[in-house]
């Protein structure tokens, strides 16, 4: 009887084992990285995985400081980050795997303050300054004047802000530092830019998910998070004052906007930053966010499934980023990377 | 005070103080039956048919299952099992049967030393040693490190069972003119067999639950994994993803994760145990 | 009592007892014994566990030795942790864990001990039996869900009930003062206190069975009560075995990284306040390992890594230390 159970566990177990190697031969790229495209990316990947079966792209969406490490170990077949790598981490790639590594735009997106204020049910509104001092630590409670002033009629509460951020290394992290270091000098000075900053205040939720859970779970909050997330979870977020001084709720048509002016003069190798930038209509928490492919990939099968999939993303993919909340890519920024797909090897 | 009164506030703190020993019992007791009723509640209640046979939805949607990391979990605790259960039950059968005075003691040093190294310190171990030399997460790299984690309680119960066993069952055998392996191979080991196998069960039940050391070896993956060599989707790490997403649906199926993971835990450790006392009963009439 | 398994090992006597390939064993005993085979084995596999545990050691020493050379003794003495700036200091994390394990110990202590004491002195065995088999069933429940436990759970009821409470009657204390927003050096210390109560229960309970009964007569034909026997001879008799219990409860909940990554806050800092968030050596490696993006900082958390790994073997041993002095471990409770 024992000895049955053993047996046919053992069964079991052999049968688990080869299951899965029954199914048909696949090409398996995996890539890691960025969170703020994360529900983007999985349904690129998702929807291209069942047009073409033969492919299989497995994202994990662990941060742009995981996906920038892991890609320059080596250890993920591309990487994905919100914040282009800086010059140092194009050196540490270039030593470690002798290659260069691209950056490729994908889509844009915004980046929103999200809230959690018991009794606020309409949307607020930020200025740069409201935003840098909550996160500097100099504005503590709700009805700051620094928030109260622009939002007239709201009745704020006189409670504590409780400031949540990203606890991993993050892109979200990089355009929402990235953009303070723009509208303040102490923050430029005393913070930075950077995907994963020496926080002044604030609580750590891992991943724009845990941030948007934070925030959701606990009164009197503010956090930051991609657009898509705070629409899919029904968070409550606020319009922010761009550099004409005008309130823009974060839409796809803002984001464009931003990305307008960048678009013409795009560097070679697309690393630009879109945030604060001019217009009365441009969003000023807007990003492009990047795959990082390496320039030399060995594995041949691997090769063609990450540029087949770079073609099908700027050309069918671009299709889907609306329904998501991404904003499509620039027209010439996309004839731009069909050219640059060229270099990979 | 008078002796009385004295005497009746020693029976007062003596009632006091047993009533209390008898409420921490009943709380730490209840603790397990809420987790067991909570989780059953919102676990079997979020639980259904898709759960088992599809794949996770692409983040945000609703619906799908995990499927994947049902069997990422069994492939890769089958790997835990073929890596930490033979080198552990050989290493145990040498302390019980073979080990010398100095080598032994290092031996039995170590194992105790390697039991108490956090789950965590072990998945930088197995991503130092696997991942990065392989240049890629993998379901073995994860089955590598809960092996790992596997062997030092292989080792001591096998080593503990077999030191039960009568020594005149060796003797008798010996003296038969049998080589000390026969010997050990199909009579001793055969007669601590339930207490070695429980000790693997229960082993097998520890690691199951394992995810710290999953994050950086396994990683995840959102499609079926063929082989040991991709990223593997398994069912704790499934669980702490969905847990810390916002979405209500992933919340969800975090919950029904949980719950099928833990009757499984609950399911071996009981096993285990059963198997165990069984064989202690009839071994004892 | 033997005669039963003799006959249970001559009936599967007659079954052929290994599983290696007959040709190959064949070959190999052309050339050698099978006494010496097996012993062959059987000591490679030995030197194949100490050479892993070493090997672990090795790698954790090598990897790490950046951070080492670079920040020395100060690595465990500075506070900041700012990867940007290179700089690498592991005091929060340290206080963190230690805090937090302190937190759960000052609750799972008591608790525990006293439980054990209903279980060895007053419980029916069967009753004991039964309650202990339920709280040692509490250590199989895998982290990740005590984790999801804490997160939906026991934070909204702490905030609810136990936090203005605190609040109330504690509050001019530094350790229950300002706010509270959920995830908290508290949080993680509750959690782990249930966490590691099976360990200190089963253990304890185990070390004072083992206390003779003539300890317990005697004490209580002198006319002491039960109370004052349990408490004044039978723990004191017991008292390594149970210190034992409390080190390896220790150790465990420094090493856990799962349910405490989901509850502490992920904040580096060193606040008296338990309501405020912390962060632990284990969480931070939880959450940073992967996307540490270069190599001082891969090694500043792989000596993390070697700091926790040097705590818990040092507690362990102590309790190993105090343990085995008393009693034995069973399989379940290592």
């Amino acid at each position: 009887m024992r000895m049955k159970t053993v047996i046919s566990l053992r069964l079991m177990a052999a049968a688990v084992m080869l299951a899965p190697a029954m199914l048909l031969a696949q090409t398996q790229v995996t890539g890691a990285g960025a969170t703020f495209p994360g529900p983007m990316y999985t349904k690129w990947f998702d929807t291209y995985h069942t047009a073409h079966p033969e492919v299989q792209i497995n994202y994990q969406a662990i941060g742009s400081g995981g996906g920038i490490r892991q890609v320059t170990e080596g250890t993920v077949d591309f990487g994905a980050t919100d914040g282009p790598m800086n010059d140092t981490q194009l050196g540490d790639f270039k030593t470690k795997r002798g290659n260069d590594v691209l950056h490729f735009p994908t889509v844009m997106g915004a980046v929103v303050p999200i809230y959690n204020v018991p009794g606020v049910a309409t949307a607020l509104k930020f200025t740069p300054a409201a935003l840098a001092g909550i996160y500097l630590g100099t504005i503590t409670k709700w009805n700051d004047p620094a928030i109260a002033g622009p939002n007239k009629g709201v009745k704020l509460p006189a409670s504590d802000i409780v400031v949540v951020h990203r606890s991993d290394g993050s892109g979200t992290t990089y355009i929402w530092t990235d953009y303070l270091s723009k509208v303040s000098d102490t923050w430029k000075g005393k913070v930075g830019a950077n995907t994963s900053p020496n926080w002044p205040v604030g609580l750590g939720g891992a991943q724009n998910a845990g941030v948007a859970g934070l925030v959701k779970q606990t009164e009197g909050s503010i956090g930051y998070v991609e657009l898509i997330y705070a629409v899919q979870t029904n968070i409550s977020y606020g319009s922010v004052q761009n550099a004409s001084g005008e309130f823009v709720s974060a839409t796809l048509a803002g984001v464009s906007a931003a990305a307008a002016a960048a678009a013409a003069k795009m560097p070679e190798d697309f690393r630009v930053s879109i945030t604060n930038a001019a217009g009365k209509t441009a969003y000023p928490i807007s990003s492009f966010t990047w795959l990082l492919v390496p320039s030399k990939i060995a594995d041949a099968g691997k090769k063609k499934a990450i540029v087949d999939f770079l073609k099908w993303a700027l050309g069918d993919g671009q299709n889907m980023t609306e329904a998501l909340s991404y904003a499509k890519l620039p027209k010439e920024v996309v004839a731009k990377e069909l050219k640059a797909i060229s270099k990979i090897q | 005070m008078t002796e009385a009164t004295r005497l009746r506030s020693r029976h007062m703190v003596n009632n006091v103080m047993l009533g209390l020993t008898g409420l921490f019992t009943i709380i730490i007791a209840g603790a397990l039956l809420f987790i067991l009723g909570y989780l059953f509640i919102n676990g079997a209640r979020n639980l259904d048919f898709a759960f088992f046979t599809q794949l996770p939805k692409p983040t945000g949607e609703t619906g799908g299952g995990m499927a994947n990391a049902i069997v990422g979990s069994a492939k890769i605790l089958g790997m835990a099992t073929a890596i930490g259960v033979p080198i552990g039950f050989l290493g145990g059968v040498y302390l019980a049967e073979y080990g010398n005075k100095s080598f032994a003691f290092a031996v039995r040093y170590l194992t105790d030393l390697l039991n108490g190294v956090p789950s965590i310190v072990i998945g930088i171990f197995a991503f130092t040693l696997v991942v990065l030399k392989a240049k890629h997460f993998s379901a073995f790299a994860g089955g590598m490190a809960l092996g790992l984690m596997m062997i030092p309680i292989s080792v001591r119960s096998t080593e503990e069972f077999l030191r039960a066993v009568p020594n005149g069952l060796r003797e008798g055998a010996l003296a038969l003119g049998t080589p000390k392996w026969r010997a050990l191979a199909t009579v001793v080991i055969p007669a601590a067999k339930d207490g070695i196998i429980t000790g693997i069960m229960l082993n097998l039940a520890r690691v199951a639950g394992e995810t710290a050391p999953l994050l950086f070896t396994s990683l995840n993956n959102r499609f079926w994994s063929p082989g040991i060599n991709q990223p593997t989707s398994t069912l704790p790490v499934m669980i702490y993803t969905y847990a810390l997403s916002p979405y209500d649906d992933w919340h969800r199926q975090a919950w029904a994760a949980g719950f099928v993971l833990l009757m499984l835990i609950l399911t071996i450790n009981v096993s285990a145990r059963m198997i165990l006392s069984r064989s202690r009963y009839s071994g004892g009439r | 009592m033997h005669s039963s398994e003799t006959l249970k090992v001559q009936g599967e006597a007659r079954v052929p007892g290994t599983k290696r390939n007959p040709g190959a064993r064949a070959f190999a005993l052309r050339f050698f014994s099978g006494d010496e085979i097996a012993r062959a084995l059987v000591t490679i596999s030995a030197a194949l566990i100490l050479l892993v545990t070493v090997l672990l050691v090795y790698e954790l020493w090598i990897n790490s030795h950046l951070a080492r050379e670079k920040f020395g003794w100060h690595f465990l003495t500075t506070q900041v942790w700012d990867p940007n700036a290179g700089q690498f200091g592991a005091l929060a994390f340290v206080f963190g864990t230690v805090v937090t394990s302190f937190v759960a110990l000052l609750i799972a202590v008591p608790l525990g001990v006293g439980a054990a004491i209903f279980l060895s002195e007053l419980a029916p065995p069967k009753l004991s039996n039964a309650l202990t088999f339920c709280i040692e069933l509490l250590a199989a429940v895998p982290s990740v869900i005590y984790g999801l436990l804490g997160v939906f759970v026991l934070m909204p009821l702490i905030k609810q009930y136990l936090h203005p409470v605190l609040k109330g009657t504690l509050g001019w204390t530094p350790l229950f003062s300002g706010p509270f927003y959920g995830p908290s050096m508290l949080v993680a210390g509750i959690v782990l206190a249930v966490m590691i109560l099976p360990f200190i229960v089963s253990v304890s309970r185990q070390v004072l069975l083992a206390v003779p009964n003539d300890q317990r007569e005697g004490a209580l034909a002198l006319g002491a009560t039960k109370w004052e026997s349990t408490w004044k001879v039978v723990v004191p008799f017991a008292q390594r075995g149970i210190y034992g219990s409390v080190f390896l409860a220790l150790a465990r909940s420094l090493g856990e990284t799962m349910a405490v990554t989901m509850v502490i806050g992920n904040t580096p800092q060193i606040k008296a306040s338990l309501f405020a968030p912390g962060y632990s050596i284990a969480a931070v490696i939880a959450n940073e390992f992967t996307e540490a993006t270069y190599d001082l900082y891969v090694h500043s958390l792989i000596e993390l890594g070697l700091v926790l790994f040097a705590l818990t073997i040092i507690i362990n041993g102590l309790a190993r230390l105090l343990v085995s002095s008393t009693a034995k471990f069973s399989v379940s409770s290592t």
